[in-house]
């Protein structure tokens, strides 16, 4: 254990490659007292939900769950905006004493009338539960009502990790799947999984896949849509992105409708043509296989050249990366390498003790690997491993950069396509502005009356 | 009947306001007693504001613990905050969960205190802040009436120091506002001031607490203040600390808007003076001369220009007073609040001024501000960055002031307070008004 305080209860969830050997412990709740980075069990089901941009997603609690989560996302739509409205139904003391069922239905139904949805997300949060209101019966009452399915999300903040939320909005997004049949059905289609269309990002990957001469049913949830999600259970396979947050529905699924799936990241370039051989493979179709070389060549062709001089730049430079999931970890080490990065501190918020095995691996001798970790360790290990650059979200950003440390946003929350060969190059500008940005100079430099 | 559902909140909670009110005290560390994810999304909340390190630690409810109370959870938390930033204080503010389950954090702190005695801990204050009772600004304002309470000694004396409880203002106010009672040159305690700690300069190592913020000893002495400045004209009288100290220390309170443009900034620099004994210092009344003249360069620009505003109650009325002290219109004031006659304070100012009468909306949401907008119609909108969308989708410049500010920077610097902040505000206002005016000319004007 490096010598730094860490709490005692937290140093099974900080190991270092070289010096620890044992099994990093995770999926545990916070410990009270850190400041742990996770959100909760709501923002897990919000997260995930969100961009079903033709649904309302009405927040049932006090107000502050739906206020910060309002336009949080950086998710796009091709049509309908309804997810980057923030409803609430806003409940005051007198709701909490005598219940809000009566005030969750009239706002469905204020909301329906306005907006016409095809569907509503009912979340409920941390006192819904214990204040006594029965959502399932309001949502069951709403459905029949307005005829259109009224789902509850069970998302009480305190009932487990953000992982629980993911599994919350895989059986409310799971109530939606094989409601409706699609007009024929497609032998070369897929869902896209667990990929939410920050900066156009989905229609990047499905443009892809287009290309390969395969047909995108749904994707979850990014620029996502009620009706594509319905008939979602007629696609050939499920390709499921990111760690944890869509895995559940992917298994459900394959349960109930025989649906396979394979888990892929469309960070890198590396993994991005993994996600797309691995298409071209499972359906055993020499002409998709064909157009997927044809494309992989074409794409990768198109940036190499670029990403070398970057590379050269770039080539020894350090990285800390701390994220939500821990496949977007692996990602980015891979792809900081290829622009010569190493990375000397990896974590996540939400890792399995398969995810920190993975990580284990790919890392180098002497970097920390982290799990559900606060300020006081990430910004210590940074500057213990004298890290240039930092990858994270919002929260980590004025950490990093109080300490001149460069801040790459890889979070929900950012405007720039990091996805797919673009996005790699994109990636590869971000990482260069940062880390070559004359102002750091100013931090590390004494001032001259010093 | 009224609406159910609140679409685009204006206001936000109880403890949110808690949290940015603690951190104006020095190595002082906050904890949310409720789920990780309260603390969380304020910490998000508040960074993409001020773009500072925030760090609000949670004492991570789990189902056990909404079932049996939070006390184990909550000593824990204590004893890993206390090891891990060494504060001088921890506040502990509650959320909807632990008031619903009905946990006491008194009997809880109380416990903790009888465990741990004989052995060095820091001082802990709790406070009750529910989200589902007040907004914010509430938050804030309970929060500073508690650390008076909990930490105020003695009985009011002549020879005292100043109290100002400012409110929820920028790092820039309240930075202006202790080179104003320096300028005084009196002793004064402000509680609380985030101005360092929430803008602070660059690190060569990591502060687990950033320096800064108003010192735990100091709040000691607002007991024997001479007298209490609190900008506030709405303010609830039991989440007023000036109120607080005036009945129990026996501090003389006076309760002043938030000093915005001239009429509000007189009232401020006259009390300053009545209670510093110290006539106003040339400095000030030069930068209200430059004020006055600027009045002047800038009328026929603003006259009759009329104005969407909307943000906190007393932010709201100030900013009203000033925009039509400019010659201006209100068309719309949305209040995100319930403060206590702030509807009736608006509709008087508007009608001493011979305004319009706008729409008027107490605990407003942004939908209500939109279809008030669309009602009356506008030419600027004149509050803090969520209400861009609107302003967008109505092709109505916003300017862009108050909290928060979440898609410029430098929103913690933007200077309201005093004549030199208002004289900011009236540069801002007049500037976009041209701007608007110059891009929908077809002549490309450049002499205005």
């Amino acid at each position: 254990m490096p010598a730094i305080d860490i709490l005692k209860a937290r140093q099974t969830q900080v190991y270092e490659k070289g010096r620890d050997h044992f099994t990093i412990e995770c999926n545990k709740k916070s410990l009270s007292g850190a400041v742990s980075q996770r959100a909760c069990v709501f923002c897990g089901s919000r997260v995930v939900l969100y961009p079903v941009a033709d649904a309302v997603h009405l927040v049932h609690g006090p107000i502050g769950c739906a206020a910060y989560t309002w336009d949080i996302r950086g998710s796009l739509s091709s049509g309908p905006e309804l997810h980057r409205l923030s409803f609430s139904t806003d409940l005051n003391e007198h709701d909490i004493i005598h219940g809000a069922e009566q005030k969750l239905e009239r706002s469905i139904r204020e909301l329906a009338a306005k907006y016409k949805p095809n569907a509503a997300f009912v979340y409920a949060t941390c006192i819904v539960g214990i204040i006594g209101d029965d959502v399932d019966a309001v949502c069951r009452k709403m459905t029949k009502e307005l005829d259109i399915p009224v789902i509850p999300v069970h998302s009480e903040g305190f009932k487990g990790t953000k992982r629980d939320g993911y599994k919350a909005a895989c059986e409310a997004l799971f109530k939606l799947v094989g409601t409706a049949e699609p007009e024929a059905i497609e032998p070369l289609s897929i869902n896209i999984m667990g990929e939410f269309n920050l900066a156009g990002e989905a229609w990047m990957i499905r443009k892809y896949y287009e290309k390969m001469g395969i047909n995108v049913v749904s994707v979850f949830t990014g620029d996502g849509r009620v009706n594509d999600i319905k008939k979602s259970h007629r696609a050939s396979l499920n390709v499921v992105q990111c760690s944890g947050s869509m895995l559940g529905l992917a298994k459900m699924m394959k349960e109930k409708y025989g649906t396979p799936f394979i888990r892929v990241s469309f960070f890198g370039i590396e993994d991005t043509s993994n996600a797309l051989y691995e298409v071209a493979k499972f359906f055993k179709n020499d002409k998709v296989y064909e157009k997927t070389q044809a494309l992989v060549k074409r794409e990768v062709g198109g940036i190499y050249p670029k990403l070398l001089e970057y590379r050269k730049e770039l080539q020894g430079k350090k990285a800390a990366v701390y994220v939500g999931g821990a496949f977007k970890a692996f990602s980015l080490i891979q792809a900081l390498r290829v622009i010569g990065i190493e990375v000397v501190l990896a974590g996540s918020q939400t890792g399995t003790p398969e995810d920190y095995d993975t990580l284990k691996r790919l890392c180098n001798e002497g970097t920390i690997i982290v799990d559900d970790s606060n300020p006081v360790e990430l910004s210590r290990f940074s500057l213990e491993k004298q890290a240039d650059l930092f990858i994270g979200g919002v929260k980590e950003r004025p950490m990093a950069m109080k300490l001149g440390i460069g801040f790459v946003d890889h979070n929900h929350e950012r405007k720039i396509a990091l996805a797919g060969y673009e996005g790699m190059i994109n990636f590869a500008r971000e990482v260069h502005a940062t880390v070559t940005s004359p102002v750091w100079s100013f931090y590390r430099k004494k001032a001259w009356y010093e | 009947m009224s609406k159910a559902v609140t679409q685009n909140s204006c206001s936000y909670c109880t403890p949110l306001g808690a949290s940015l009110a603690f951190k104006g005290i020095e190595n002082t560390i906050t904890m949310l007693h409720g789920s990780q994810g309260c603390a969380t999304y304020m910490r998000r909340f508040l960074i993409s504001h001020f773009r500072e390190p925030i760090d609000i630690a949670s004492s991570s409810f789990t189902e056990e613990t909404a079932i049996f109370g939070g006390g184990q959870n909550l000593h824990l938390g204590l004893d890993n905050l206390s090891s891990q930033y060494e504060p001088e204080l921890i506040a502990v503010a509650s959320t909807c969960l632990s008031e619903t389950i009905g946990d006491d954090l008194n009997m809880h702190i109380s416990e903790y205190k009888k465990k741990k005695a004989g052995q060095p801990i820091p001082e802990i204050i709790a406070v009750s802040t529910p989200s589902y009772k007040g907004s914010h600004i509430e938050g804030f304002y309970i929060a500073v009436t508690e650390l008076v309470k909990h930490f105020s000694e003695g009985k009011s004396s002549p020879t005292g120091p100043v109290n100002l409880f400012p409110g929820m203002v920028s790092c820039e106010d309240l930075r202006y506002l202790k080179s104003v009672l320096h300028a005084f040159n009196v002793p004064y305690i402000m509680v609380p001031d985030y101005s360092e700690t929430l803008e602070g300069g660059n690190w060569k190592n990591h502060h687990p607490i950033p320096p800064g913020g108003t010192p735990v000893r100091a709040l000691a002495r607002t007991g024997i203040a001479r007298g209490s400045i609190e900008f506030g004209q709405v303010i609830d009288k039991k989440q007023s600390a000036a109120t607080y100290l005036a009945e129990k220390r026996g501090v003389p309170a006076a309760m002043i808007p938030i000093p915005i443009g001239i009429h509000c900034s007189d009232i401020f620099f006259k009390t300053l003076e009545e209670i510093s004994g110290t006539s106003l210092p040339t400095e000030f009344r030069q930068t209200r001369g430059r004020l006055v003249d600027a009045y002047g360069d800038a009328h026929k620009y603003v006259f009759g220009k009329r104005a969407i505003i909307y943000g906190e109650d007393d932010f709201v009325l100030s900013i009203a007073s000033f925009l039509l002290e400019i010659g201006m219109q209100l068309a719309v004031c949305g209040g995100s609040g319930r403060g206590v006659g702030f509807k009736d304070k608006l509709v008087d100012l508007v009608q001493a001024n011979d305004g319009e009468m706008p729409i008027i909306y107490e605990g407003s949401d942004f939908k209500e501000v939109e279809l008030a907008a669309m009602q009356k119609g506008g030419d600027i909108f004149v509050g803090n960055s969520k209400g861009y969308k609107i302003s967008r989708s109505f092709d109505i410049p916003l300017v862009r002031i108050g909290f928060p500010i979440h898609d410029r920077v430098g929103g913690q610097r933007i200077h309201h307070l005093g004549y030199k902040g208002t004289l900011y505000l009236l540069d801002l206002i007049t500037n976009e008004i041209i701007r608007t005016k110059q891009s929908l000319s077809s002549v490309a004007y450049s002499y205005i």
